[in-house]
């Protein structure tokens, strides 16, 4: 120890707090001494400096390489597989396939909504483009994909369907027996909307479309699989170890004990890797099958085809209002589809329209239905974005009609309970008003409107400001988590949780957390995360639920180890643990400030080695919601000759919580910000409907995603935090997906504003906006 | 090593960069083939035509150190560095130039790994992530990315601060439109553009005050 405990801590006058009664849970934190400022990644340095060892970036003895052939069809069926010739290539060591004895295990697909649907591994009834068919494990990858492109494979191809809006008409190929409608279609109602149109000064009607998006993270989806005896080890990069523990185990029929998955580091998911893949299953297939470790990581086209997307909606509105800006109904409706199976198609496409804003008529029907496509994964809060598209769009309009200001339409009706939930649950806190006002005044909203209606329409190019806000259905966390807080005989500690760090911040949030406790320097925290051989249960990373769940059970276990340093510390200083406190790594008796003991003196700890904390996350309000709002702001330029857009700047103002640190926070703000831009101007899918049913756009040059020139150099972040006391025990609430809820619809409003052309069909391609704009020529 | 391979032939071989003029161009090391740009210039005659699936010596200059190694012609530099130097800083995300997590220097320039044939870069500088570290200490734009928090998953940012550095050689004092426009070659899914502007800046200040 050539350190003394003393430099490892930090006195913090503000981050003393109290103990709580056994049993109960502590106090919120009034002022904090580290948690809410902007502090760099405790793992930063790891990241920046190439050292951190990712899942692909895994090179173990004797590994092979993985390849997996998929079918080029979208509807085919398998009807035989030559890998005879494969078998004999150079560096080839396995290659597996429908056909091959027990190298085929059962896969169910299922979305979230728990509808399932069991095919196989390697499926002959490919229903797909990119399903799987075989795969080959060799000493390169180069070997691998000559060996892959070597298996010869007779298809019957069949008939297919890659347009939604077909799926329900009568002939339409059919891509299950029991036809093309995923379940019945999803209604809500509350009120009576026909009522409320009647009631109305002004009503609208739209019809908008959202295209499906593809979420593309930078790491490619995969794994590294190494097999000892009958214990199969898996890096893989994921948002949740214990999710693709069990997805895997339970594929290969192994106890859950024979399978650890490690993903201490991952390169994005935005919720594409919150399960395990068919491809994490293939891997330890091909290890079996070699005896050698495999890695297996798709290339970035099969991402593109078979790990997921943000599906399509095409969806209609109608709302009505009065001229004071009372909304009296909205009726939704929404048609979608998750692709070939089960995969949440119009999942919460309707939540925004059903809770954002006060109304007291509202109804909703989706409709989900299969098409011949990759299925879908949940992305960056689910439905949401695509709702919001159509209803910030709506409101806008609205706010046209009855000659009020778009800001203040929205204060008009804000709830302070959630009105689509049976029993109206109030929020635990809505800082949705404070979102706009706030929002509006940092950005100078009022400002920007005078000066663009003062301007001449003239010129060629034209300026607009836009406003949307959003809500995001969870993202208040909750059990189950388990935390483990070590502290060692000289003072430094160690952090135990299963979650993942999918680049949020989580570790360095959690670290801060310990150090509010304990008054321990973040940076000597050693962290131990997302392995499920040697971490603590965690559900995975997505939802925006990572912090508000762990960072209270993270709290719990540093306390608990709080607490029983203090007890070991009033043994020796002879008094009790109510009278001491914990300051800068001595303990204090309170009334007398000369009794103290550095915590390195607690002859007790020295003998033990380590005190052991454990804190597990407690149940979220009784009878409450706990939501995070947000409101965005943006101005755009747009060229009236080229189409082409130009977002100047843009504002986020986020009610998640309190801030637990503003530098990741910030980060999660602009991150939302640009991926909602890709979502307004650049990001589509394209299926080929006419000739082939495939994949037109399978690449990141021709599917775009913004780039540093298509964002402003200009992102602001507004932190919101109303105080919730209630939500749990470090008042955090989730950012990662209300970042990006409301932006595609800022940017469309500001469009709107700059040219008087609302586009409904995302993205707002400078194709689609010339061909309007043209529109809007001939017909003035 | 001269005999002539037809599987290397390209049929479009008149045109561009092609598959044949590429191979030709590597030669047997003696040929000069600095960056990519050099690759458009017609092929000497005599050039040799690597047999694309026999293993060639290749002897690579990273980060200072020269590495020896047999490799096929088509392999590319990403997986070299990656898969047999173990230098995985350098990220694998497209393999088809889209990307640039795979970003390297090549004689002081940023290059695309995955486009940049292993047996090609011979006789060249070839920098990557761990070559920008001072020992163990972080360099001028690592230490800007990290305190900016200029990324989130931290995947695409080797490359990012590569080109940064890339950028910053060529050009010490960029403007804000120079700095969007000199990153515009890197994608980072997670969107954290506006952190890595501030993080060139704050570079760009902290190199020049060097």
């Amino acid at each position: 120890m050539g350190k003394s405990s003393d430099q490892y801590y930090e006195v913090q006058e503000e981050a003393v707090h109290e103990i709580p009664q056994p049993g109960e849970p502590p106090k919120p934190w009034g002022r904090t001494g580290v948690v809410g400022k902007p502090i760099p990644r405790v793992d930063g340095y790891e990241r920046v400096s190439g050292t951190a060892v990712y899942p692909s970036d895994l090179v173990l003895p004797n590994m092979l390489y993985g390849a997996i052939l998929r079918c080029p069809h979208p509807h085919a069926r398998v009807k035989s597989v030559d890998i005879g010739k494969a078998k004999g290539m150079p560096g080839v060591h396995a290659v597996i396939s429908g056909f091959t004895q027990g190298a085929n295990p059962d896969w169910v697909y299922s979305s979230f909504a728990k509808v399932e649907f069991p095919t196989k591994v390697f499926d002959p009834h490919c229903r797909f483009e990119g399903e799987t068919v075989a795969a080959v494990a060799a000493e390169t990858p180069y070997q691998a994909w000559d060996a892959a492109q070597a298996i010869r494979v007779s298809y019957e191809v069949l008939p297919y369907l890659v347009n939604e809006l077909k799926a329900l008409e009568k002939g339409a190929p059919q891509v299950h027996e029991k036809g093309n409608l995923v379940a019945e279609p999803q209604k809500y109602e509350r009120g009576d909307v026909a009522r409320g149109f009647a009631e109305a000064d002004k009503v609208l009607e739209m019809t908008f479309h959202t295209a499906c998006e593809l979420h593309t993270p930078m790491e490619l989806h995969g794994c590294v699989a190494n097999w000892e005896g009958d214990r199969l080890t898996l890096w893989e990069s994921t948002q949740g170890v214990y999710a693709v523990q069990s997805g895997v185990a339970k594929a290969l029929d192994l106890p859950l004990s024979k399978v650890r998955v490690i993903g201490s580091y991952m390169g994005g998911g935005f919720g594409s890797k919150l399960r395990a893949g068919k491809y994490s299953v293939i891997a330890a297939l091909l290890a079996r099958a070699a005896a050698r470790p495999v890695k297996l990581f798709l290339t970035r086209e099969e991402t593109y085809l078979a790990t997921g997307n943000r599906p399509p909606s095409h969806m209609k509105l109608k709302a009505g209002v009065k001229k004071d800006g009372t909304l009296t109904a909205l009726d939704f409706s929404c048609v979608g589809t998750g692709g070939a199976y089960p995969a949440d198609g119009t999942s919460l496409v309707d939540w925004v329209v059903r809770d954002l804003y006060t109304c007291p008529n509202v109804r909703s029907e989706m409709t989900d239905v299969y098409i011949h496509a990759g299925p879908a994964r949940p992305m960056r809060a689910p439905g949401h974005p695509q709702g919001a598209w159509a209803l910030e769009q709506m409101l806008d309009a609205l706010a046209e009609a009855i000659q009020m200001d778009p800001v203040e339409l929205r204060l008009k009706n804000i709830p302070a309970a959630s009105q689509a939930r049976p029993g109206n649950p109030p929020y635990t806190s809505t800082g949705l008003k404070q979102c706009l006002e706030e929002g509006a005044r940092v950005f100078g909203w009022k400002e920007a409107r005078e000066k663009l209606s003062g301007q001449k329409r003239e010129g060629h190019i034209r300026r607009g400001v836009g406003v949307a806000a959003a809500l995001w259905v969870v993202g208040g966390g909750g059990p189950p988590s388990t935390v483990v807080v070590k502290l060692f005989a000289d003072g430094s500690v160690n952090l135990n949780m299963g979650a993942s760090d999918i680049g949020t911040g989580t570790k360095t949030v959690m670290a801060m957390v310990v150090s509010e406790e304990l008054g321990i320097k973040p940076d000597l925290i050693q962290i131990e995360n997302a392995d499920t051989g040697t971490t603590q249960y965690a559900t995975p990373s997505g939802g925006s639920k990572t912090v508000p769940t762990e960072s209270p059970a993270v709290r719990a276990a540093a306390i608990e180890v709080k607490r029983l340093l203090l007890e070991l510390a009033a043994a020796e200083l002879k008094s009790e643990p109510s009278k001491l406190e914990l300051k800068g790594g001595e303990i204090t008796v309170r009334e007398d400030p000369s009794a103290s003991l550095k915590i390195t003196d607690i002859k007790e700890l020295g003998k033990r080695g380590v005190i052991v904390g454990v804190g597990y996350r407690g149940p979220n309000p009784e009878g409450k919601v706990v939501n995070p709002f947000a409101a965005q702001f943006c101005e755009v330029e747009v060229n009236m000759r080229t189409g082409e857009t130009r977002i100047l700047r843009f504002l986020g103002a986020h009610d998640s919580g309190r801030v637990l640190n503003r530098l990741t926070y910030d980060s999660q703000v602009i991150g939302g910000l640009t991926m909602g831009i890709g979502l307004a101007m650049t990001e589509e899918r394209v299926l080929d409907r006419n000739h082939t049913g495939k994949l037109v756009n399978r690449n990141w040059h021709d599917y775009k995603l913004p780039t540093s020139l298509d964002v402003p150099a200009e992102m602001v972040s507004v932190p919101i935090d109303p105080g919730d006391a209630e939500a749990n025990t470090t008042g955090a609430k989730g950012l990662g997906e209300p970042v990006t809820i409301p932006t595609a619809a800022a940017v469309a409003n500001a469009v709107c504003h700059a040219t008087g052309i609302r586009v409904t069909e995302s993205p707002m391609t400078p194709v689609r906006l010339c061909a309007l704009l043209a529109g809007r020529k001939k017909e003035g | 090593m001269k005999k002539e391979n037809p599987k290397v032939l390209d049929p479009k071989s008149d045109q561009g960069i092609t598959r044949r003029g590429f191979i030709k161009g590597v030669g047997t090391g003696a040929a000069a083939v600095a960056a990519t740009g050099a690759l458009s210039a017609p092929a000497p005659a005599e050039s040799a035509i690597l047999d694309s699936h026999e293993m060639h010596r290749a002897t690579l200059k990273v980060n200072g150190r020269l590495f020896s190694l047999l490799a096929e012609p088509r392999w590319s530099l990403l997986f070299v560095l990656r898969e047999k130097l173990g230098l995985t800083g350098t990220k694998v995300g497209c393999e088809r130039g889209e990307c640039g997590a795979c970003t390297v220097l090549i004689d002081g320039l940023p290059r695309y790994a995955c486009l940049t044939l292993a047996v090609e870069a011979q006789g060249v500088e070839i920098t990557t992530i761990e070559g920008l570290m001072h020992g163990e200490e972080l360099g001028a734009v690592q230490q800007a990315f990290l305190e900016r928090d200029a990324f989130q998953c931290g995947y695409c940012t080797p490359g990012q601060i590569v080109a940064a550095e890339g950028l910053l050689r060529s050009n010490p004092k960029p403007t804000p439109d120079e700095i969007q426009k000199g990153m515009s070659g890197n994608l980072c899914r997670c969107g954290a553009y506006v952190h890595i502007f501030h993080a060139v800046e704050d570079a760009a200040k902290a190199r020049d005050g060097k």
